[in-house]
Parts: C-alpha cells; structure tokens; sequence
C-alpha cells in the first residue's frame, strides 16, 4: 500500500456516499489503520451529485486537505458518468470502481478512457436482491476490498454487523441483507 | 490504562469530552457547524448517561447568559457554538470572563457573514479575542478532545472561561482515529470543581454584577488581566499533568522541526498538520523548514514564543482571517510585535489563507516556505502582507 491511500466516493444526495466512506474509514480502522472521512459539504439535496472521500494508512495522517489525486474512484450511480468527468485527478494506474450490469470494456469503450483499471459491479441488482432496495453503497464497499485488497473481507463484515446492529436495531433482516450485498458483491464484481 | 480506539468526527470527539466531563449545566442554540455537538450531547441526556440540565435557547446570547446565571451559582456549565453564533454571544463573553466564570465553549471555526458562508476560517474566534477568554486551537479530532478535557480544569483552576475550537468542517465533520480515555479517569482528571464562593451562604454575602463605576472599575478590570497572566502556569501544569497522565503532554505551542530550522511557517487549527507534510517532504530535500503551531493564543505566551523563535531567519504567519485593513491578521501583530524585542529581529511576513473555507494544499504551503528562502537569498521582502489562494 502506497503511504497514504485515497479514495472518492461519487454519487447522488441520498444513495449513501457519505455512509460508505464512513462505514469503510471505520472497518479500516478496526484492523489497525489511520484514517480519515468525510464528505464534501455544499448545497444537500436528494439527487444533487455529491462527494465523500477516504485516506488510510499505517501512520498517522496529519494532511487535512481535500484528496484531489485519489487511487479510485468509486462512483455509486452510473448516470453520474455522462455528466461529470469522474476520473478527473485519477492518475493512469488508478481504479475506477462503477456501479453498473456493464462490464469493464463496455464501459471504456462508451466513456472512451484511456488507461486506468476499470471494475464494474451491478450494485443496484445485488442490493434488489439482499436488500429489497436500490441501495448501492453496501455492496460497493464489498466490491471495492475486491477490487483494492486493502481491506480483509470478514473484518469488513465483523465491523459492518456491529455497526448496523446498533443503528437497525430490532430489524436483523436489514443488517442480515447489507452483509449479504457486500459478500456477493465481493464475489460478483469483475475486473478487466 | 486502557484506551477506547475509536471513529469520531471533531463534533463527536467534543461531545464525548462532554459526555464524559458530565457538566452540571449546558445552555445552548443550534448553528452549523457545531450543531452536531449539542445534538449528540442531548441524546446522551435523553440516556441518562449524565447529570446534566440541558438549557434549550431562544438565542445563542440567551444559551451564553443562562451559562452565565448556572456558573455563578457554582456550576460546571459548558456550551457549543460556532461563527454568528459566537458574534450573537459577543455582548455576553466579556461578562462571562469579567464575572471570572469558569464557562468552557466548544467552537467551530467558521467564517463571519457576509456574504453568507458556513465553512472554516478563524474570523469569529479572533474578533472575540481580547474578550478576556482563554482561547485553544485544535489540530485534529484528537486534539478537540484532549482540550476540551483540559480547558474545563484550566477554566476552573484559572476562574476564567475558555474556548476550545475546531476547523470548520475540516475537523468538525471529519472522521478521524480517536483514543478515548475511561470515563473514571476522565472524571479524577478534572476533579472537583471547587466554588470560590457560595450564593447561598447568606453569612457571607457576595455580589456578582453589580454596578461598577469609575470608582472600582478599573481595578477589577486590572485583576482580570492579571488572572489571564495567572493562567498561564495553570494551562502547563495541566498540560503536563495530562501527558504524565495519558500519554501526550500539551503547552502553549507545539514546535516540528523548529529546532535548527531556518525558515518557519507559524499556523494555528488543522492547517499545522497539512504543514507538517510538507515539513517531511522539503527536510528530505535538505531545506532548514519547520512548523511552529499555535495551541493557546489566549493568553498570548509571548516571553516563550520570542524565545522560541528568535533563532529563525525568516517566518510566515498563515493567518485565516483578515485585519481588514489592520496592518496584516492578528497572529501576525502579535509574533511581530513580541519578536520587535529580540537581537535577532527575524524577518516576519503574513500569508492571508483559506477565508470561507478555501483549501489550501501542501503545493501553495511549499511555495511560501520557498519564498521565504528567498527572502533569505536577497536580503530583501517583497511583501509583507500576502493573500494565498485567492483570485486576483
């Protein structure tokens, strides 16, 4: 791992950008790292396009600017794409992590880009499926320790039931159907 | 001793210290962005996780005077605000602190209307520093935490108020790697909150407020300015209390790479450690640089700072805030004017930043402290006063 690495969450108000970047600062966190998250606080509305970010790493993280060369980029809605350039500041060896049924070469093909390493998963079915909802963001964090191996699969789980557990309290269903999301979503996405 | 790691943004880290101070009374009135504070601390009074009586406000002047009347009835009395907030308090600070009442604010740093934004700068703090309150800066969520701890035993050792601040955002919404210490722990640390004074002792009548004309005035405000004096050995006793304690010991100042450095940047807030990357990378090129931040500002230590920065050749004070045709920002005017009574005579230059929230990255930080190499080159300034990252 690169001394400190980054992370941008894109997508729209309401689909939990900020929550994955927080859900997935904290699971790193629990196996030992440093981190820092947050999102990018401007005009909130439902649907507006919104940004959240993630740094990690072994030592203590001391910079407090905004991450404008992240290692990926992870975007939660794929209508995002036609209207803002999501790999802007994304070096050539960087990951673009989309939501989409598309698979990798589709997606360079449609949006023509040239080098980094594009991952797609259709975080929308899994979530349909586990969850009963289009919630893109727990299933993207599944895809995303794939995609990266920076994080293991079951403390990400461990960390992510503790977490729901206090927050959905009396509703098992629902935190039983976000671990599912990210197992298959870890499993499901694909990689060129 | 055994430390809770924990994920906090600024605001939760405050909170907690809250949380775990267990104040007797907090009084106060919501505003971003330190809403967030008083919202999680109320959840911890729905609990009963502590004693305290919480004091909904019409206004953020009425939340201060109500911590007002509950100090000078012998509580321990905190509140959170940030911003026009702070200004809406503005009146009731300097009663607060002529009154000697041990009230300890949690603040967010955030700029001053208008035109209207909520995001960091330190214009509501600096217009609020001669308010006679004592004032603390934190760098990140673990400092927001460590100083609101020690800012409720400074303000009742010290009988003076203190303001403990976060930057907006920055570290007020950002999570972070937090160490929380035992609530127990917590509690011996800032100990018993001993009254001066009791209101009802009616064998020994006291007056608080009362009218103070041209008569008396002068030396109660005489003594108020020696208490802010009296301050300072408390705030590093129990800095140093706190290191011996749990690990890391606090002081005016925190001084990186400063020791043989040539040129130094001088921040306040999370500013400092965005300039400790740049310290790291410029030190491997083998430049002289170091950062000296800021921690207390009120009282301003400036024996100590002449002290330590007399051996500098050329500083940078990085203030987010302006003078507003002052000749450059208030933490400028003072490093500038402690360091008028050294041999040395550093050359001292102001670097104007980040106003409403504007970021500032380690490249722009780079090029100060490359201009102050050059300053050293030709011996000469070409300006004073700079405004970093701003369109002209």
């Amino acid at each position: 791992m690169k001394e400190i690495f980054e992370i941008r969450w894109h997508g729209r108000g309401g689909q939990g950008a900020k929550t994955a970047a927080l859900l997935f600062g904290d699971a790193a966190l629990s196996t030992g790292k440093y981190i820092q998250a947050f999102p990018e606080y401007g005009p909130e509305r439902m649907g507006a396009p919104v940004q959240s970010f993630d740094r990690l790493s072994d030592k203590p993280i001391t910079i407090h600017s905004g991450i404008t060369n992240p290692d990926i980029v992870v975007v939660l809605d794929p209508t995002l794409m036609k209207t803002i350039d999501v790999t802007d500041g994304l070096p050539d060896d960087g990951y673009l992590l989309i939501n989409t049924h598309k698979s990798p070469e589709e997606i360079r093909k449609e949006f023509n880009i040239k080098g980094k390493k594009i991952a797609t998963c259709d975080a929308y079915k899994i979530s349909e499926e586990t969850i009963g909802k289009k919630i893109p963001n727990t299933p993207m964090l599944g895809a995303l320790i794939k995609v990266t191996g920076i994080l293991d699969l079951n403390q990400m789980l461990k960390d992510t039931e503790k977490k729901m557990k206090k927050k959905f309290t009396g509703r098992p269903e629902i935190v039983k159907g976000n671990l599912e999301s990210i197992k298959m979503a870890y499993e499901e996405v694909k990689q060129e | 001793m055994e430390k809770i790691i924990m994920a906090k943004t600024g605001n939760e880290s405050m909170a907690e210290a809250m949380r775990q101070i267990n104040p007797d009374v907090v009084a106060a009135y919501p505003i971003t962005p330190a809403t967030e504070v008083v919202q999680i601390f109320s959840s911890f009074v729905a609990d009963g996780l502590v004693d305290t009586e919480l004091v909904l406000a019409e206004s953020e002047h009425s939340a201060l005077s109500a911590c007002v009347g509950a100090a000078a009835a012998g509580g321990r009395v905190m509140t959170s605000t940030a911003s026009q907030g702070l200004a809406l308090m503005h009146e009731v600070l300097f009663i607060a602190a002529g009154l000697r009442l041990p009230i300890v604010i949690c603040e967010v740093n955030r700029s001053l209307s208008g035109p209207i934004n909520i995001h960091c700068d330190h214009s509501d703090t600096m217009a609020s520093r001669d308010s006679g309150w004592i004032q603390i800066y934190s760098e990140n969520s673990q400092e927001a935490y460590d100083n609101t701890i020690q800012a409720m035993k400074i303000a009742e050792k010290a009988f003076l108020p203190a303001i403990v601040s976060v930057d907006a955002f920055i570290i007020s919404h950002s999570m972070e790697r937090l160490e929380v210490l035992p609530d127990n722990e917590v509690q011996k640390f800032i100990g018993e909150h001993k009254k001066p004074y009791d209101l009802l002792d009616v064998d020994n009548p006291i007056t608080l407020g009362g009218l103070d004309l041209q008569d008396f005035f002068f030396e109660h405000k005489r003594g108020e300015i020696e208490a802010m004096k009296e301050a300072k050995p408390i705030i590093i006793e129990v800095g140093k209390e706190y290191g011996e304690k749990f690990g890391t010991t606090y002081g005016f100042f925190e001084e990186y790479m400063m020791e043989d450095a040539d040129f130094a940047i001088i921040a306040l807030g999370s500013t400092a450690g965005t300039t400790k990357v740049v310290v790291d990378s410029l030190r491997k090129k083998g430049m002289k640089v170091g950062l000296f931040k800021i921690r207390v500002f009120r009282p301003f230590p400036f024996e100590e700072i002449k002290k330590a920065l007399e051996h500098i050749k050329v500083i940078a004070v990085l203030d987010r805030v302006d003078g507003m045709s002052s000749f450059g920002s208030p933490v400028f005017h003072e490093i500038r004017s402690c360091l008028y009574e050294s041999e040395t005579k550093p050359v001292i230059t102001n670097y104007i930043y980040g106003l409403g929230g504007r970021d500032i990255f380690p490249k722009e930080i780079e090029g100060v402290y490359k201009e102050l190499e050059e300053i050293a080159e030709k011996g000469k300034v070409k300006n004073l006063i700079n405004y970093l990252g701003v369109r002209e």
